[in-house]
């Protein structure tokens, strides 16, 4: 009875568990130095302490964020679809098209898997080279458990830092994608595909609908990437105390010029999830990288992959395949030197 | 009846063509699966978000991956 009575008033459920969130949340800090120094009763100089104190405080703040970021961009990625982005994609300019697919990109639902069928719907249905690849690298590169991440671990500037310059990339390499005028070196068999039009009536949802999705993105998404948090965690938790600060400074500062070009080029053909890849971020920062670099490094590793490259051969020949992994590397290293420079 | 799953391979596909054939034998359907993970194939259904699913050369849904319950109902109707 209850039961069915929440089924339909699914809003009911955030509406009641929002205010135990914030109530929590806040009090996050006092209740693990409460647990550390006066249920464990550890001496609060040593290293060791300090290190629990970390985890024991960092692994529910993130879990807590994580959970409510992920419902939020549930709910707001119901209101797009594939088909909807095209659509809306359709007929716009190079420049306007650029800016329109990489925001698109960001909230738009997408698995690496789908990128050789979005690359096909969109191609077919008469989208510029340049506007569709910009959608294919901002939807990777922009991805909301590292927004969360970096938001947790180094506060709203870093967040903001971070989908900004995504953005920038993101429009930047689509923009000169489509400039070179680059479909010659699409593979032949792309454009004789006789695609079908999907016409199929959309389902509607309801508002309860929409929180379902939200409640599906968070059983999906965080049981996915819990574990690599508290691993991620449990090692910045570590080396919190026992690396010598300035360790990362004498390859990875900001006076090494070559750092960043090394970063990327080291970042390029490593796959992680932005899960796996951002504590280590934390770790190097810590220990004296600069955020031009760790922030190319990070891009370099989420944005770009070498199974990535190997799916998208499928449709690109090696001239253009080149060319995206070039200019995207660019644009990754022109934001770490604009960092480490500003910074 | 022939059912299609439509998807290149990755963890998706795979887990909606299992759902399926444990959809099919609950409901003791007398139904062949096939699973499709040519691009051009999956282009030509207009396809362009994946997993999908084809019943009779009819495209019931894309995108998404169901539970077993839920492909059931799809089952269920596409049988009508």
């Amino acid at each position: 009875m209850f039961k069915q009575f929440l089924n339909k008033n699914q809003i009911l459920i955030p509406v009641v568990l929002l205010p135990v969130w914030l109530v929590l949340y806040h009090y996050l800090e006092p209740i693990a130095n409460g647990f550390v120094y006066d249920i464990l009763r550890m001496d609060r100089t040593t290293r060791i302490t300090e290190a629990i104190r970390f985890f024991i405080f960092e692994v529910p703040k993130v879990l807590m964020l994580l959970t409510l970021i992920v419902f939020v961009v549930g709910i707001i990625r119901s209101y797009f679809s594939a088909e909807r982005t095209r659509k809306a994609l359709e007929g716009k300019p190079l420049f306007v098209g650029n800016i329109m697919a990489s925001t698109l990109g960001i909230v738009t639902p997408f698995c690496s898997c789908s990128a050789i069928p979005l690359f096909l719907g969109f191609v077919e249905s008469g989208i510029p080279l340049g506007v569709t690849f910009s959608f294919l690298i901002a939807a990777p590169m922009i991805n909301e458990v590292a927004l969360v991440l970096l938001f947790g671990l180094f506060g709203w500037q870093t967040a903001l830092i971070y989908v900004s310059t995504g953005l920038f990339i993101a429009i930047f390499s689509g923009w000169v994608i489509g400039k070179l005028k680059l479909e010659k070196w699409v593979e032949p068999w792309v454009y004789d595909i006789k695609a079908g039009n999907l016409e199929m009536e959309e389902e509607k949802q309801t508002f309860n609908h929409r929180i379902e999705a939200g409640f599906t993105a968070v059983k999906e998404i965080v049981a996915k990437v819990w574990i690599y948090i508290v691993i991620g965690i449990a090692v910045g938790a570590g080396i919190h105390g026992y690396v010598p600060a300035d360790f990362m400074a004498s390859f990875m500062g900001k006076d090494i010029w070559y750092s960043v070009p090394l970063a990327v080029l080291l970042g390029v053909p490593m796959y992680s999830n932005a899960a796996g890849i951002i504590p280590i971020v934390q770790v190097l920062l810590e220990k004296g990288a600069s955020l031009g670099t760790s922030l190319a490094f990070m891009m370099a590793v989420i944005g770009l992959s070498l199974p990535e490259a190997i799916i998208l051969k499928k449709v690109l020949k090696y001239p253009l395949l080149f060319t995206f992994i070039g200019i995207v590397a660019t644009g990754i290293m022109i934001v770490g030197f604009l960092f480490n420079f500003i910074f | 009846m022939d059912i299609l799953v439509l998807g290149p391979g990755c963890m998706n596909c795979i887990t909606l063509e299992k759902r399926v054939r444990t959809a099919v034998r609950e409901l003791q359907l007398d139904a062949e699966i096939f699973k499709i993970s040519d691009y051009t194939k999956i282009a030509e259904y207009g396809i362009i978000k994946t997993p999908a699913l084809v019943i009779d050369e009819k495209v019931i849904f894309y995108g998404k991956v169901p539970t077993v319950n839920e492909l059931k109902e799809y089952l269920i109707k596409g049988v009508n």
